[in-house]
């Protein structure tokens, strides 16, 4: 909420830098600046859209690519939040456990998915997997700052009013580190879309991931132009949607000071 | 026993090889409105500490009778709450949901906060988010309210008016109450009686008394010979050979 009020007038900027990126893009390629087979035109891909709507493969993709993302994504918040409370709470078992996490944190998800078909064959599995290994180590991390940062006059406040441990937990921890823990939702879910395109090109046999490599076998790099544009708009919605959460009126304090 | 809801009898406080107090005797009676003043570190947190029961001396004891509620030094209402939910707060033990917001119009009503009930602390500002603070802690029945240098962090207006605030609803909702300041001429205003203490080991070092009923004025005759006084006492200014003021 920073910042000057953003005018109606400029809201369209987006759009017109839109336009003229795809305007370069027109100009580029009917210049044949490279070859039709390798810079497909606005128009070709276009058709392509229009070929893999028909054809259902585009829906069967990203409903396949948001499933795996959702349920690797799920798991890694239910397990990395807990954890991540737990530790922020512990300060022995903290430093115990705390340059194992920053070493998961530091791998490259992508560097599992040898084990990940070794272990999980190929489909779904594999690159659940992958992608919880993406989430979890962060979210883990940023929820142990986020529970320390938290004042401890909040805590000193809930023993004043005798909060019992439960109350303690769900009146203040949860509530005090809601803004933090939000923004690293946010970073967690733009990590897991990226590792989902990877790891379905390698481990998949359905999902965008998997369409974009199957294009490039098939060299329809019209339709892998495609599946690089639906794979940014939903990165982009998947964003939003966890944005909306920072509108919550008991978590905007967060955020405005 | 009545008489004296917060006492403090020869008690020694060390966290390891530092004394904090030495010997330290106070004792406060029912209604009084003590505030202390001293050097930086010399234990005035510490001794609201001991008061509210959070910590054990190391030796003699304290004897704290009655409902106690502290207001601190930082900002300490939940952000995440509304001025109504952290006011509320202060009623937890109420069963009775319609008495609660009986009790709650009243508070608003005596903090000059009735439209806001419903904001976030984020969006009061310091003064109002400070009254919501002393709010919390005056709700309900309780006796004692111990305060940590609750306007330190407000702007030299905003505290004079917060004094007058707090020594208005003090009027109202009388309360048994401990001060800890920095700011002497806080406590020469609002005191009935303000102790000084010493560098650490704290000792009482003296105590002055201001007869005068509250609410005062911050430049009454009196609340300024106070502030002579104590400033004197610290070193801080010279003792004035024939007083102005008698």
């Amino acid at each position: 909420m920073s910042g000057k009020p953003i005018s109606s007038k400029d809201r369209i900027l987006p759009l017109v830098v839109l336009l003229v990126a795809v305007l370069i893009w027109l100009t580029v390629s009917a210049l044949r600046v490279f070859p039709e087979s390798v810079f497909p035109s606005p128009l070709a891909v276009a058709k392509g859209f229009v070929e893999e709507l028909r054809a259902g493969r585009l829906f069967d993709d990203v409903v396949a690519s948001l499933f795996r993302v959702t349920t690797g994504f799920a798991l890694a918040v239910f397990t990395g939040v807990p954890v991540g409370l737990w530790l922020g709470h512990h300060a022995r078992t903290r430093t115990a456990f705390l340059p194992l996490i920053n070493f998961f944190r530091s791998l490259s998800p992508l560097a599992w998915i040898p084990f990940a078909i070794l272990w999980f064959g190929v489909g779904d599995l594999p690159t659940v997997f992958l992608i919880f290994m993406a989430s979890f180590f962060p979210l883990v991390l940023a929820t142990v700052a986020a529970v320390e940062n938290i004042p401890s006059v909040y805590f000193r406040i809930a023993h004043d009013y005798s909060f019992n441990t439960l109350e303690t937990l769900t009146k203040v921890t949860l509530p005090a580190i809601a803004p933090q823990v939000i923004t690293s939702l946010r970073v967690t879910a733009g990590l897991a879309w990226l590792v989902v395109v990877a790891a379905e090109m390698i481990a998949g046999r359905a999902g965008l991931g998997f369409a974009i490599w199957d294009a490039r076998n098939g060299l329809r790099m019209d339709l892998l132009v495609c599946g690089m544009i639906v794979i940014g708009i939903i990165g982009i919605v998947i964003d939003r949607i966890l944005f909306q959460l920072t509108k919550i009126p008991s978590i905007r304090w967060g955020y405005e000071r | 026993m009545s008489d004296s809801p917060l006492l403090v009898d020869d008690v020694s406080v060390n966290f390891g090889a530092i004394t904090v107090f030495e010997h330290l005797s106070i004792s406060i009676a029912t209604g009084e409105f003590v505030a202390v003043v001293g050097p930086s570190g010399c234990g005035k947190t510490t001794l609201l500490n001991l008061l509210s029961q959070f910590l054990r001396p190391s030796s003699g004891h304290v004897r704290s009778t009655g409902r106690i509620r502290m207001v601190y030094q930082h900002d300490s209402l939940f952000p995440w709450q509304t001025v109504r939910e952290n006011i509320l707060l202060g009623l937890r033990d109420l069963p009775n949901a319609s008495e609660k917001d009986r009790h709650l119009a009243d508070m608003l009503e005596l903090i000059k906060l009735e439209g806001f009930a419903d904001h976030y602390p984020h969006q009061l500002s310091g003064g109002m988010r400070q009254r919501v603070e002393l709010a919390r802690a005056l709700i309900g029945n309780t006796d004692i309210l111990l305060l940590d240098e609750p306007f330190s962090s407000l702007d030299y207006l905003t505290r004079i008016r917060m004094r007058n605030e707090l020594a208005r609803m003090l009027i109202q909702l009388p309360r048994t109450v401990v001060l800890v300041t920095h700011d002497i001429e806080e406590a020469a205003q609002l005191a009935d009686r303000v102790i000084v203490l010493s560098e650490r080991p704290a000792r009482v070092r003296s105590e002055f008394r201001v007869d005068l009923e509250r609410p005062r004025e911050l430049t009454d005759p009196k609340v300024v010979a106070t502030v002579h006084q104590v400033l004197s006492e610290l070193g801080l200014e010279h003792e004035r050979r024939e007083s102005v003021i008698a």
